[in-house]
């Protein structure tokens, strides 16, 4: 099947709104004939169903959480971008849309990532109205911030804590709904398979995670807003529920899954401590403005950093980037940590951590506008490693974050499966091969509340609402078969590793061949490693307990069983893209050490279409075309 | 239901039916103490039962008499409606029990058990006091004035049972049926003596003087807590006022009983020494 | 360190739960507190046991899931999530209890899970602004005092876990809900439906069987977001307040 991306035409700046107008609608009374099934119920997902029972249609939304609250939204720290010009410092849609998509290295949609820029200042209004507590002036004015190393202060944000603001926020307008009976909410419901019939997505069908009781659901469109797939890692700072599954259960059934190698390293998280750990936290980016960050010039140096004088420090970030220091992007600042802790000279008892070091700013600033600045960070470091940062450095070690490939979707965001669709981080779209710091909420936010109300009636309209099946439809029963004899098999085998203990190891080749430095040699070694690990879950697991109650490892190995196939789906698109470009580092694909992208071959969605079982899945190329941020290297020297 | 009855019986009415009536029997605390101050009055009773007296006569001090009773009814009532009502809300409890964190009093949590120990006492205070006074029989006395002394002191016992001279008054200490007779003739008026009733039960009835001074104590751990919760049940915190509101409730909670308590030990002490 | 676990184990709503012994060994004092009981599921499971379901999710102290009663105390022995715990607030050879939250209406679905959709439902019943998507004003049309947003944004720091309900020794949700009405109260974007959304969501914390505050503090002082116990003073205010003035009969 051809890629048909759906832009429209015309200049930049009015395609979305021309567009909008050529796009059908759907009669306000035959809004109610229409049962839309979300799935997810994060910022994208909550803020779509909300939106789309508000215009009348009826709306089941899912979740495989206790509530639509607990959604990995809530984690996001540091805040929204927004192209307001509150400020008046030069902001405006165009260059939110030109910091976007250069910011994401030249591998994403000019068109969307321009529509992303000019719903953004739509969303500020909206959350504002719902009741979200963004900072404010003394004036009463809201208040913005730089972030992420953009030259105008755009960001909005309440406190820390901006992610659990919004999606609180979608969360109350999602609850209206269900109040008013237009939304039908299924939490602790997990979607195992989605429907697919005479070309069209139908329905899912479900887990109750409670009963274990198979279900379907029939609705005349399906959207997937079930967030990134970074726990194919083991760690990373998603929550530990975060999957892929919906994702790849869509795939399996024709979605085309694009990007999969472009996954995101945080620079400042807190490092490992040991075998158990589960999850790794991440601490704001916005550490790097006052912290420096270093290791001993000479590997295997083990004392304590206050023992290190100041010229037997390396602050490498400085010294190899000394215009933009330790405030180059993300990914640069990640390789680099990376590279020094390769020399041997890591810190920290696991040698994986480079010192983070405020005392020159405490020196400078003093204790105490440090402490305004990043109070309740330094407590959170201070909870969780029992040291004190004002008085010894902090330990940081990047993390995976955020998956930038997803769902291949058109500009409409339906996928290459006519009637699903995929909103938030589940799709490909707009953040090419590197996201920008605040613009993760702006993303699931416009998709759910300002794009998906104007382009799914398009379709509904188009098929018209007698298009649907019931759940008792032949396709449906084959849908609860499959997703039966698969959980029948996963306890029925009765192996002797558990589920984590194979999930830490996929993590773990992941992390080492396909993290923040690839090669083909270390590529093709994985994709094996990943293959044996696929039989060894399928032959040796350990699944106790029945599929009639709340089973954790059941439910894990669900998960765990799909991320195994992604991997390996990584590992292939890592491999296909010989270049280096945002978080995707080729260590064939470089000069003096930096990311060298090669425009001339690689200006491409990879989008692949899934062929059968252990088949070699096929590429499809979405070529990007740019008319307005014109490629150039990125350079932080 | 009215929108009335339907506020009232939900969990927030029910407090505001506990605040308001908890400030109201507040309010009743300060004009029983002050009244009862009387008792300290070294004037064989004359301030005290001339009080006493007003207080069991004046026909609005009967109309309060009624709020007060419905006060304390509605009171009692609310909170064993909602002590079964927080039961339910927790029927199975913790195997290990709630450690509270120590920000919380161990008064705050047990509201519920020392207002039953002060409405057990309530409950003997109002038999010892209140009953007698008004349905026993006591011995009733007649203020008189000071010359008419020699003449008192020599009457007959069957006629005065006996006297004392004081603080300008003569003392007639007098039963019932002989208050009858001679209270005319003095021109005057008898009262009920219930200076010495408190003085025959604090210091005969011991037993019930420790009661007292022990009721008082819960009575106070019962208005440190009640008295600001009442204000937050009713609205009124604020970082401003909120920790006034606590110190005036944690002064009243030991000036209250305090006074009270004082009572007892008082007649104690006076009898002992 | 070595440690005695006593944890709660129920099968389902159905069936009666009791408490449990474990041994576990050679916990790290970095561990957080989620994780040990991993250590713990992962020997269950070796050993073909059926692990220990508990709620959880981000693991960073933010999302609301994890709920554990710990020795007493809701997310244990210090202000926090029971996931932000760490070991090295525990001694080798301590006994450590592990319960679920207790209240009626956060019935236990098995071992230390428990349903606790009845916050949502209180959601539901009036804890939002009702503004349809598209037609909000611009953002800065109406100033709001920064004291004012800071306040709001105390109350509006609720992460829903219920250690307030577990806390009380009435059950009572007030905390939880006051939270939602003060911090919708104070902003102008609350105002318009300030009356309604008072009544209608302590008529559903009512419904739900949660029990009556007593102002103890006992929910302020476990709360892992330090909501105050003023929004409780505020509830009761709006509550009043709807009361005496609403259109409602």
């Amino acid at each position: 099947m051809a890629l048909d991306s759906k832009i429209p035409d015309g200049p930049i700046a009015d395609k979305w709104t021309k567009y909008k107008f050529g796009l059908k609608l759907v009669n306000p009374s035959n809004k109610r004939k229409y049962d839309i099934i979300v799935v997810g119920t994060g910022l994208a997902g909550a803020a779509a169903a909300a939106s789309l029972a508000e215009l009348g249609y009826n709306v089941k939304a899912f979740t495989y959480h206790d509530s639509p609250r607990r959604a990995h939204s809530i984690a996001a720290q540091g805040g929204i971008n927004a192209a307001k010009n509150y400020q008046n410092d030069g902001d405006s849609v165009y260059r939110l849309f030109y910091d976007t998509v250069k910011g994401g290295d030249y591998r994403a949609r000019e068109a969307n990532v321009h529509r992303l820029a000019e719903v953004s200042v739509n969303i500020i209004d909206q959350c504002v109205a719902q009741g979200v507590p963004f900072a404010r002036e003394y004036g009463g004015l809201l208040s913005n911030r730089s972030f992420g190393g953009t030259q105008v202060s755009r960001t909005f944000y309440a406190r820390g804590q901006t992610g659990q603001q919004l999606l609180l926020g979608a969360y109350s307008a999602m609850s209206r709904q269900v109040a008013a009976g237009k939304v039908k909410l299924y939490t602790r419901t997990e979607m195992l398979d989605l429907v697919v019939e005479d070309g069209k997505a139908r329905g899912i069908v479900t887990r109750n995670l409670i009963t274990g009781k198979i279900e379907s659901h029939s609705g005349h469109a399906v959207l997937l807003c079930t967030g990134g797939y970074g726990n194919v890692f083991y760690l990373s700072t998603n929550a530990m529920a975060c999957n892929v599954t919906a994702a790849w259960r869509a795939h399996k059934k024709g979605a085309y899954f694009a990007n999969p190698c472009f996954t995101q390293i945080h620079p400042t998280c807190i490092p490992v401590s040991g075998e158990y750990q589960s999850k790794l936290t991440l601490m704001s980016e916005s550490l790097r403005n006052d912290g420096r960050i270093w290791v001993p010039l000479k590997a295997g140096d083990s004392r304590p950093p206050a023992d290190i004088p100041e010229d037997e420090r390396d602050y490498f970030l400085e010294r190899k980037y000394p215009s933009f220091g330790n405030l180059v992007p993300r990914d640069v600042a990640s390789r680099n940590a990376k590279y020094v802790c390769d020399e041997g000279r890591g810190v920290g008892s696991s040698k994986l951590a480079v010192y983070m070091d405020f005392a020159d700013a405490i020196k400078r600033d003093s204790q105490k506008t440090i402490e305004a600045r990043y109070g309740n960070l330094f407590e959170m470091y201070e909870k969780i490693t029992g040291e004190d940062p004002y008085t010894s450095p902090m330990r940081i070690y990047p993390a995976v974050h955020y998956t930038m490939g997803g769902l291949w979707v058109d500009y409409n965001l339906m996928t290459t499966v006519k009637g699903l669709y995929a909103l938030g981080e589940a799709n490909f779209s707009d953040h090419g091969a590197n996201r920008l710091g605040a613009s993760a909420l702006m993303q699931g936010l416009a998709d759910g509340y300002f794009v998906i109300p104007y382009t799914l009636g398009d379709y509904l309209a188009t098929i018209g609402h007698q298009d649907k099946i019931s759940p008792e439809h032949a396709a449906f029963k084959e849908s609860e078969a499959i997703v039966t004899e698969r959980i029948n098999k996963l306890l029925s085998i009765n192996g002797k590793f558990t589920v984590d203990e194979i999930h830490r190891k996929l993590g773990l080749v992941i992390w080492d061949y396909c993290g923040m430095s690839r090669s083909a040699e270390g590529l093709t070694k994985a994709k094996k490693m990943v293959q044996e690990l696929k039989h060894q879950f399928w032959t040796d697991v350990k699944v106790v307990g029945t599929n009639e109650e709340l089973n954790i490892t059941l439910e894990k190995a669900l998960r765990v069983a799909d991320f195994i196939e992604l991997g390996e789906l990584m590992i292939d698109d890592a491999l296909n893209r010989n270049e280096s470009c945002g978080g995707h580092f080729r260590e064939e694909s470089e000069v003096d050490g930096e990311a060298k992208r090669d425009d001339e071959n690689y200006s491409y969605v990879a989008a692949w279409e899934y062929t059968g079982e252990n088949q070699p899945e096929s590429l499809h190329k979405e070529q990007l075309t740019f008319e307005y941020a014109k490629p150039s290297q990125r350079s932080y020297k | 239901m009215s929108w009335l009855s339907k506020t009232l019986s939900s969990t927030i009415g029910r407090k505001l039916i506990m605040a308001v009536t908890g400030l109201f029997l507040v309010s009743f605390l300060f004009v029983h103490l002050i009244g009862n101050v009387a008792l300290f009055y070294d004037d064989g009773g004359a301030s005290f039962n001339k009080y006493s007296h007003f207080m069991s006569t004046a026909g609005i001090i009967r109309v309060f008499e009624l709020l007060l009773v419905a006060g304390f009814l509605a009171h009692i009532w609310t909170s064993i409606q909602l002590t079964r009502l927080n039961n339910a809300a927790r029927p199975e409890g913790y195997a290990y029990q709630l450690k509270p964190s120590k920000e919380v009093s161990w008064f705050s949590r047990n509201m519920g058990l020392s207002g039953s120990i002060v409405l057990i006492f309530l409950v003997t205070h109002l038999q010892n006091f209140y009953y007698r006074y008004h349905y026993e029989e006591i011995p009733y006395v007649i203020y008189a004035p000071a010359q008419l002394y020699p003449q008192a002191k020599n009457a007959p016992k069957e006629v005065v049972t006996s006297v004392d001279s004081l603080a300008g008054h003569t003392v007639l200490h007098v039963t019932q049926k002989q208050a009858e007779t001679i209270a005319p003739q003095l021109n005057t008026e008898a009262l009920k003596d219930m200076q010495q009733l408190v003085h025959e039960v604090f210091t005969k009835e011991w037993w019930f003087s420790i009661l007292y001074v022990v009721a008082m104590f819960l009575l106070g751990f019962h208005l440190n807590h009640g008295f600001q919760s009442a204000f937050r049940t009713l609205g009124l915190a604020h970082k401003k006022y909120t920790p006034f509101l606590t110190n005036l409730g944690g002064l009243i909670s030991i000036l209250v009983p305090a006074g009270f308590a004082s009572m007892p030990i008082y007649f104690l002490i006076k009898a002992f020494m | 360190m070595n440690l005695n676990l006593h944890i709660w184990r129920q099968k389902n709503k159905d069936t009666k739960g009791k408490m449990v012994s474990y041994q576990v060994n050679d916990i790290n004092e970095e561990m957080s507190f989620l994780e040990m009981l991993d250590v713990l599921n992962e020997d269950l499971l070796r050993k073909g046991d059926d692990p220990v379901a508990f709620d959880h999710d981000c693991r960073e102290g933010i999302c609301g899931a994890c709920s554990m009663v710990i020795n007493g105390r809701p997310h244990g022995p210090t202000r926090t999530t029971t996931c932000q715990l760490h070991m090295r607030y525990f001694n080798s050879g301590d006994n450590v209890y592990i319960e679920p939250w207790r209240a009626g209406s956060f019935p236990v679905l098995k071992d230390l899970t428990v349903d606790r959709s009845a916050f949502d439902r209180i959601i539901q019943a009036g804890g939002f602004v009702s503004v349809n998507t598209g037609s909000a004003p611009d953002a800065n049309e109406i100033p709001i005092g920064k004291e004012i947003a800071d306040e709001a944004f105390n109350s509006a720091t609720c992460i829903g876990c219920g250690a307030c309900v577990a806390a009380c020794k009435n059950a009572s949700a007030s905390l939880f809900v006051s939270a939602k009405i003060s911090q919708l109260a104070m902003l102008p974007q609350g105002a318009a439906e300030r009356k309604r959304r008072a009544e209608s969501m302590i008529a559903q914390m009512d419904a739900e069987g949660f029990g009556a505050c007593t102002n103890t503090g006992a929910c302020a002082a476990e709360c892992p977001k330090s909501i105050d116990l003023t929004n409780i003073a505020q509830m009761n205010r709006e509550f009043i307040g709807a009361k005496l003035t609403s259109e409602l009969v």
